[in-house]
């Protein structure tokens, strides 16, 4: 039984030198250039809409407060009759200013905010980082997070009449992976 | 075919499942009390019931109420005695009545999620709904007259 899991072991060896991509050596300047990058999408309004500052998502390339009064909740899906659900659907609604749509659409809960508006690139470095305010996320989880999740996905499919982030999504996941594997840095004060 | 079960009676309705959800209501069902006020999710007006939550009903696809419960405003209770239409009716509400069946779906979610609401849960709950009459005030002393009438209710 032993010999059989180290013969195992000794045979997926080669595989995982193949596919080792753990060869970026850190660099903090490479490092914050990447994040540099990834902080602009996160700051575009199909992102930020939904991590606002206050309890209230926000709408349109101005970031106004969500018409009707509409609040975050303790699960992050709304209040009473005022749930995302109620209006936002499964799937964008077709036509401008009709309502856009996710199986997951809503904010951040009320226990974790995860607030992007008025965060400067090294507040939300930091943010992003931390398992205590990041959703509970290793680098890892971050990474897929990121590059897979359905609901961060949206904003690259936002639906008629809405402006796109400023990358596509594959070069903002490739972005986050180059920020992480070069060492996470957390820009200066200054970077703006 | 699509199965949905509209005030406890189950409907197979034959059409199209991007339908909106009120067509089928209104048009088919017959049950004309939800209204059509915007069709973009704007107003309220054609307020329903999906599996007890509010959801808009011109918004929302036939499809998604597939095996689902919908009530509409015709199901909210079996005499119209639910304490939101005692109250709304002792307390004369409506104006010209357009928005109120919304409004009525809406502050009953309200109600049972939050059987003692402050003046901000109804604002809270109902800021969606809009009144283009402007019975914002009654709607608002209605639902507290209604909170009360529950909890007397309650008692005897
Ligand atoms: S008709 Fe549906 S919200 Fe106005
Ligand atoms: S009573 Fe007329 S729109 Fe509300």
């Amino acid at each position: 039984m032993v010999t059989s899991i180290i013969a195992l072991s000794f045979k997926t060896e080669p595989a995982k030198k193949k596919n080792n991509t753990a060869t970026v050596v850190k660099d903090s300047i490479g490092s914050v250039r990447a994040f540099m990058s990834v902080y602009k999408v996160l700051m575009s309004p199909r992102c930020m809409n939904c991590h606002p500052a206050g309890d209230q998502p926000l709408q349109g390339d101005d970031n106004h407060i969500h018409t009707m009064n509409v609040k975050r909740g303790v699960d992050g899906h709304g209040v009473y009759s005022m749930r995302c659900s109620n209006c936002h659907q499964a799937e964008n609604d077709p036509g401008v200013h009709l309502p856009p749509g996710n199986p997951k659409w809503g904010l951040p809960p009320a226990n974790m905010r995860m607030v992007f508006q008025g965060r400067t690139p090294r507040q939300l470095a930091i943010q992003l980082l931390d398992p205590k305010q990041n959703g509970g996320r290793t680098k890892a989880q971050l990474i897929d997070h990121m590059t897979n999740d359905g609901l961060v996905g949206w904003a690259w499919h936002p639906g008629e009449g809405r402006t796109l982030p400023p990358m596509t999504r594959a070069a903002f996941a490739a972005k986050v992976r180059l920020w992480i594997a070069k060492g996470a840095y957390v820009p200066s004060a200054k970077a703006k | 075919m699509i199965t949905v079960t509209v005030n406890g009676q189950r409907h197979d309705i034959d059409a199209d499942p991007n339908m909106p959800l009120l067509w089928a209501i209104r048009d088919i069902l017959g049950l004309t009390g939800t209204k059509y006020g915007c069709g973009a999710a704007q107003c309220g007006a054609c307020t329903v019931h999906l599996n007890g939550e509010s959801i808009r009903s011109c918004c929302t696809k036939l499809s998604r109420a597939a095996g689902q419960q919908i009530v509409t405003i015709e199901g909210l209770s079996a005499n119209n005695n639910h304490p939101l239409q005692l109250a709304w009716n002792e307390m004369n509400v409506p104006q010209c009545g357009y928005c109120q069946s919304g409004q009525l779906m809406s502050a009953a979610v309200l109600l049972r999620e939050n059987p003692n609401p402050t003046d901000q849960d109804i604002d809270d709950a109902m800021s969606g709904n809009i009144c283009r009459c402007g019975t914002y005030q009654r709607i608002r002393a209605a639902i507290h007259r209604a909170a009360e009438l529950a909890k007397e209710g309650a008692k005897s």
